[in-house]
C-alpha cells in the first residue's frame, strides 16, 4: 500500500499496526455538538492509518479559529500556531525535516483573510504540505461575523445591513496562486472525503483540499444544498479524471465547451454525449480547471463541483532547497569552519 | 622621482562622491590594502538609502571614512585627515567635518556651474578661497583618468568611471600602500571583461603615477604596523561575522541551521553570506513577509534546527506576535535585529540603538526575551554564538541587536581557533520523562530541569513522545491546555524566572579603571563601545579619572550591575537613542544614571564624548 505514496517515501513507515483509535489524543474534543468539525476529524483519524506512517513522523500544524483546534485531537505531534501563519510555519519545518509528513489545518479566515500571504506562496512553492481548509463562509470563534467566503449580503453582527464584500472562490484562487493540487470535498460524504484525502496523500508538494464545514451555530445550512437527498444529485457535479464531466439526476447534465472557448453547463439531451467535455486533472494548463470553479453558484451551490479539479506533477520546494544544497557541496566539498573564518584575505603578526 | 617620506601614528581619510562613482568599492579596497600591511583600523561607510539619487545632490552622496593605526584604535576617526571629494555635492556634505590643515583632494572636472548650482554654491570654492583653511589638492580627476585610458576601445562614459580606481591609485600612492591586492580584485571582479579589467588597471597606474611625480603632492606618508597580539588576521564586517557565527554556532551544537528571512536595510547581507554557504548544509528561506520569515523559523526550531530571522526595526514589530509564540512554545529562536533609525521606515541606512525597549517589551502579555549585544564588528562572531548558547540550553527566543554601524564596519580579527570555541549542548528528548501513580510510563512536555528551568526540546520523529503545544496556556508540566487562573500565575513567573537564571551563566560586569579612583563610570552597550574606549582614554590621558564598563547581555543584566553601580558618584550612559538602557537602569536598580544621548543617524565622536564625560565630572 505504500508504493501509492511515493510522495512519502522519506517519511520511516509503522512497525506496528495502528488503526483509527491510535490517532485519537487524551484531549477532549470541545466543538460545538454537532459541528462539522467532528466528521472531519473521525475521518482523518480513520483515514491516517492506511498511509502506513509511524505516528510520531506525522505533524499537524494548524493557525487559529474553530478548525485549528484540531491539532490537540490528534495523537501525533501538533502545534495550535497564531493566526494565519500556520503555511509559514509548516514550510519551515518541511524544508528541515522531509522525515515527516505535515499537515495544515485551517479555516476560511484563518487561511484567506489573515493568512492568505502565506496560503498563495506555500501553493506556488509548492511545499509538501497537505492543506485541509474547512471552509464555514462565516467566523466561528469570534461568534458569527462573516468571512472572505461569505456570500455578499450576508447579514451577521458585524454587517447588519448585509456584507458588501466580494467573496473568494478558494479554489480559484489557489489555481492561480499556482497550485499544484487543489480539491474540494464535503464535510458529510465520509466516502468522498477519504478519497481525496488519499490523491492528496500521494501528491508531491502542497495540496490545498477545501473542506465544505457546517457550522450549526453560526451558519447553519450554509451547504445544505449539496447535502439534502431532494436537491443533492442535482447541484453536485462529482469531478473524476478521466470521465466526462455529468451530474444531475440520471446524469442528465453536463459541462460543454461554447463556440467561445468558455464552459458552460447544458442538458446533455440537447448537445449530445459527445459535445461533453472531460476531466483532466493533470492538464498542464490550469484553465479548465479554473474555468470548472467559476460554474457554481455561491449562492444557491447550483453546479458546484467537488473532488480534484488539479493534480499535476511539479518538485516541490523542499526537494529542491535539498537537492541545491547536495549539489553544492559535490561541487565545492562539505564547507570548512576553520577555512570559512580564516577567508582568502589574511595576514600573520608575530 | 622620490619624495620625502613622512611616518604618521594615525591617519583618518574619507572618500566621499556620488553614490554611482564607487565610493564603498574604493574605501573596501583601500581598506584591504592597509589591512594586509598590519595597520589596526576601523571603518564606517555611510551611504544613502536610494539605490541612484539624483546625480550631483547632497541627498545622493555617498561616503567612506577609514581610521588606520600604529596602534590599537576603536573608532573610525571623529575628524578626517584627508577628505577625496569627487564632486561638489560631496564637497558640501562633507566639508564642515574637516579641520583646519587637512588634505583636500578635489576633482576639479565636476566643478562645472551647473554642478555647483545644483547644491547651492554661487561662486567655486575651489577658486573663491573659501578653501584656504585646507591645503587643497585640485585634480582633475576625470580628464586625467580619461586621458589615461584614450588608447582602450571605451566610451568617454565607461572612462570616465574608471575614476575611482584612479583615486585609488592616488591615495595608494600618497598612504604607501600595496597594489597587488587591488590588482588581484579587479583580476577576479572583471575576468570575464578583459577590457574593463585592463581599463581599470591603468587608472590605478595613472593615479599612483600622478602622484609620484605631481608637484602637488611633496610628501609620501607611512603608517607603521601596529603591535597586535601574535597570529592570524583577517579583516571583517559586522554582517559576515555574525553570519559566520551562526554556522558556528550550528556545528557546535551539532544541529543543522535554518535562516527564515524577508530581505530588509541593513540586515540583509547577513541572508546574503549565509546563502553563500550552502555546502555546509545552512537553510536559507527568503520568506514572503517577516512573519513568514520568523514563522519557518519557528517551525525548523520545532524541528530541531538552529533556527534564526534577521531584520531591522520595522521587521521586528512584524514578527511581534510570532516571537511571542515562540516564548509560549519555549523553543529556541534567534531573532537578529539589525537596528537602523527609526521610527517607521526612519532612516534605512543610518545607525541607531532605539530597538533595545522593543526587544526588551515590544509583545503582548509578560513575555520576557532575553537580550544581547555585540559590541563591534568582530564581536557579532561571539555575540551569534552566545546568543545561539542562550536559546538552545534554555530553549527560548533571544534577541542579538546589532545595529547599522557594527553591520557595515570593519576592524581587524585575530581568527580564532574553531577548537577553541565552546559546544553546546542541544541535549534532545529522547525518552518519557513521568511516571504516573499506576507505574505508567508518560512524555510531560512543560516538564523543567530544576536548575535551567528549560523545558524538554521533543522534536517529531521521537518515538513515544507525541505531543501537543501551541499559544494557549499551558498545564505546568504535562502541557496540556489550562485556563486555571493559579496555573497561568505559575507559568508567568516560571517563564520569567526561566529568563532570570539565565544570569547565573553569564561574566560578571567588567569595569577598566586603570586608576582605582575613579567616581564616574561610563556604561555602554552594544557598538558604542568604540567611541566610549576612545573618549575614556582621551580623557585619562588629560589627568581626569574615569571608568568604563559595557555590557553585552542586556536581558538578564550581569548579577553584578546593581554592585557596580552604586559603587560610583555618577553613572553616564551614552546610547544613540533618548535613553532607553537609561530608563531600564533606574527602573531595575533605582540609581540616578545620567544619559549621554544622540541620535543622528551616525556613531558618537569620541570628542563630544570627551567633552560630556569632563563637564560630568566638572559637575560633581
Amino acid at each position: 500500500m505504500t508504493d501509492t505514496y511515493a510522495s512519502l517515501s522519506l517519511v520511516p513507515k509503522t512497525d506496528v499496526t495502528i488503526t483509527a483509535k491510535d490517532f485519537k489524543s487524551d484531549q477532549e474534543v470541545r466543538w460545538c455538538p454537532g459541528c462539522g468539525d467532528y466528521s472531519i476529524l473521525s475521518n482523518v483519524q480513520a483515514f491516517l492509518p492506511e498511509l502506513g506512517l509511524a505516528r510520531e513522523n506525522i505533524v499537524f500544524i494548524s493557525g487559529i479559529g474553530c478548525s485549528s483546534r484540531f491539532p490537540y485531537y490528534m495523537n501525533t505531534f501538533g502545534m495550535h500556531s497564531i493566526h494565519g501563519r500556520a503555511p509559514a510555519i509548516a514550510t519551515g519545518l518541511a524544508v528541515s525535516r522531509p522525515d515527516l509528513s505535515i499537515w495544515v489545518i485551517t479555516g476560511d479566515g484563518d487561511s484567506l483573510s489573515i493568512g492568505g500571504n502565506h496560503l498563495i506562496h506555500a501553493l506556488r512553492r509548492n511545499v509538501n504540505l497537505k492543506i485541509l481548509m474547512f471552509n464555514n463562509r462565516i467566523y466561528g470563534l469570534t461568534k458569527g461575523q462573516y468571512s472572505p467566503t461569505s456570500e455578499q449580503g450576508k447579514v451577521t453582527k458585524s454587517t447588519p445591513e448585509g456584507s458588501i464584500d466580494y467573496s473568494f472562490n478558494p479554489v480559484s484562487l489557489a489555481l492561480g496562486a499556482e497550485a499544484t493540487f487543489v480539491a474540494r470535498t464535503i464535510d458529510s460524504d465520509r466516502k468522498h472525503m477519504t478519497e481525496v484525502l488519499r490523491q492528496a496523500a500521494a501528491h508531491e508538494g502542497t495540496a490545498l483540499v477545501e473542506i465544505y464545514q457546517n457550522c450549526n451555530i453560526f451558519n447553519d445550512g450554509a451547504f445544505d444544498p449539496l447535502k439534502d437527498n431532494e436537491t443533492r444529485d442535482d447541484v453536485t457535479m462529482r469531478l473524476v479524471h478521466g470521465e466526462p464531466i455529468r451530474f444531475g439526476v440520471d446524469n442528465s447534465k453536463g459541462v460543454t465547451r461554447t463556440e467561445d472557448g468558455h464552459i458552460k453547463v447544458v442538458n446533455v439531451a440537447d448537445v449530445g454525449e459527445d459535445a461533453i467535455i472531460s476531466h483532466d486533472a493533470h492538464a498542464k494548463d490550469p484553465g479548465l480547471a479554473f474555468a470548472l470553479s467559476r460554474l457554481s453558484n455561491p449562492r444557491t451551490l447550483e453546479n458546484t463541483p467537488i473532488g480534484v479539479f488539479r493534480d499535476i506533477n511539479r518538485p516541490s520546494y523542499d526537494r529542491l532547497v535539498r537537492e541545491q544544497i547536495s549539489d553544492v557541496i559535490e561541487r565545492k566539498g562539505a564547507g570548512d569552519l576553520q577555512s570559512l573564518l580564516n577567508g582568502s584575505d589574511t595576514w600573520n603578526v608575530s | 622621482m622620490s619624495k620625502q617620506v613622512v611616518s604618521l601614528n594615525r591617519v583618518v581619510i574619507r572618500f566621499a562622491g556620488d553614490s554611482g562613482d564607487g565610493m564603498q568599492m574604493t574605501g573596501d579596497r583601500f581598506t584591504s590594502e592597509t589591512a594586509g600591511l598590519g595597520n589596526d583600523l576601523s571603518t564606517l561607510p555611510d551611504f544613502p538609502a536610494e539605490i541612484r539619487a539624483p546625480a550631483g545632490t547632497i541627498g545622493g552622496v555617498s561616503a567612506f571614512q577609514l581610521a588606520f593605526a600604529d596602534h590599537d584604535i576603536t573608532t573610525p576617526g571623529d575628524a578626517p585627515n584627508v577628505l577625496v571629494a569627487m564632486n561638489p555635492a560631496a564637497l558640501k556634505a562633507n566639508i564642515r567635518d574637516l579641520p583646519r590643515g587637512a588634505d583636500l583632494i578635489v576633482n576639479t572636472d565636476e566643478f562645472t556651474k551647473r554642478n555647483l548650482e545644483k547644491v547651492g554654491y554661487t561662486s567655486n570654492p575651489i577658486e573663491d578661497g573659501s578653501l584656504e583653511p585646507f591645503n587643497v589638492h585640485a585634480v582633475a580627476l576625470t580628464s586625467q583618468t580619461v586621458e589615461a585610458l584614450k588608447s582602450f576601445a571605451l566610451s568617454k562614459k565607461e572612462a570616465e568611471r574608471a575614476k575611482n580606481m584612479y583615486a585609488l591609485g592616488l591615495l595608494s600612492w600618497l598612504y604607501s600602500r600595496g597594489a597587488e591586492g587591488t590588482r588581484s580584485f579587479l583580476q577576479k571582479k572583471f575576468a570575464h571583461k578583459p577590457e574593463i579589467l585592463a581599463a581599470n588597471l591603468a587608472a590605478f597606474e595613472a593615479g599612483w603615477s600622478f602622484g609620484e611625480t605631481t608637484e602637488s603632492f611633496s610628501v609620501q606618508y607611512e603608517v607603521a604596523s601596529a603591535a597586535l597580539p601574535s597570529g592570524l588576521y583577517r579583516n571583517i564586517t559586522g554582517n559576515p561575522a555574525l553570519a559566520m557565527g551562526l554556522i558556528a554556532a550550528a556545528q557546535l551544537a551539532d544541529v543543522p541551521l535554518f535562516l527564515g528571512s524577508y530581505p530588509i536595510t541593513p540586515a540583509s547581507d547577513i541572508l546574503h553570506e549565509l546563502a553563500k554557504n550552502h555546502h555546509f548544509g545552512v537553510m536559507t528561506f527568503q520568506a514572503e513577509d517577516e512573519i513568514a520569515g520568523v514563522g519557518s523559523a519557528i517551525g525548523a526550531a520545532y524541528g530541531g534546527a538552529l533556527a534564526v530571522t534577521t531584520t531591522s526595526g520595522p521587521g521586528v514589530a512584524l514578527k511581534s506576535e510570532a516571537i511571542g509564540l515562540a516564548v509560549s512554545l519555549e523553543l529556541p529562536l534567534i531573532i537578529v535585529d539589525v537596528q537602523r533609525g527609526g521610527p517607521s521606515t526612519g532612516l534605512p541606512t543610518k545607525t541607531e540603538q532605539s530597538d533595545l525597549l522593543q526587544a526588551m517589551f515590544g509583545r503582548n502579555g509578560e513575555s520576557p526575551v532575553p537580550v544581547i549585544a555585540p559590541q563591534s564588528p568582530s564581536d557579532c562572531f561571539y555575540a551569534a554564538i552566545e546568543a545561539a548558547r542562550i536559546a538552545i540550553e534554555y530553549r527560548t527566543p533571544v534577541f542579538l541587536l546589532s545595529d547599522g554601524y557594527i553591520a557595515n564596519g570593519s576592524e581587524p580579527w585575530l581568527v580564532p581557533d574553531v577548537a577553541s570555541l565552546p559546544a553546546i549542548d542541544a541535549d534532545f528528548a529522547t525518552a518519557p520523562n513521568h511516571t504516573n501513580a499506576d507505574g505508567t510510563e508518560e512524555f510531560w512536555p512543560y516538564l523543567r530541569d530544576p536548575e535551567t528551568l528549560a523545558r524538554p526540546w521533543a522534536i517529531p520523529g521521537t518515538k513515544g513522545l507525541e505531543h501537543r503545544i501551541g499559544g494557549l496556556e499551558k498545564a505546568d508540566g504535562p502541557g496540556g491546555i489550562s485556563y486555571d487562573p493559579d496555573n497561568h500565575d505559575t507559568m508567568v513567573r516560571l517563564r520569567q524566572a526561566k529568563v532570570d537564571a539565565i544570569a547565573d551563566t553569564i561574566p560578571d560586569l567588567v569595569v577598566d579603571d586603570p586608576s582605582g579612583e575613579a567616581e564616574v563610570l561610563v556604561l555602554g552597550w552594544g557598538s558604542t563601545y568604540g567611541p566610549i574606549g576612545a573618549a575614556c582614554e582621551i580623557t585619562r590621558r588629560t589627568g581626569v579619572k574615569v571608568a568604563q564598563a559595557h555590557l553585552r547581555h542586556l536581558n538578564p543584566f550581569p548579577k553584578n550591575l546593581g554592585d557596580v553601580l552604586g559603587s560610583y558618584r555618577k553613572v553616564l550612559v551614552p546610547e544613540m537613542n533618548i535613553g532607553q538602557l537609561t530608563m531600564l537602569l533606574r527602573a531595575k536598580y533605582l540609581v540616578d544614571v545620567t544619559g549621554i544621548n544622540q541620535v543622528r543617524g551616525m556613531p558618537f565622536k569620541s570628542t563630544e564624548l570627551v567633552a560630556a564625560i569632563t563637564a560630568a565630572i566638572e559637575t560633581l
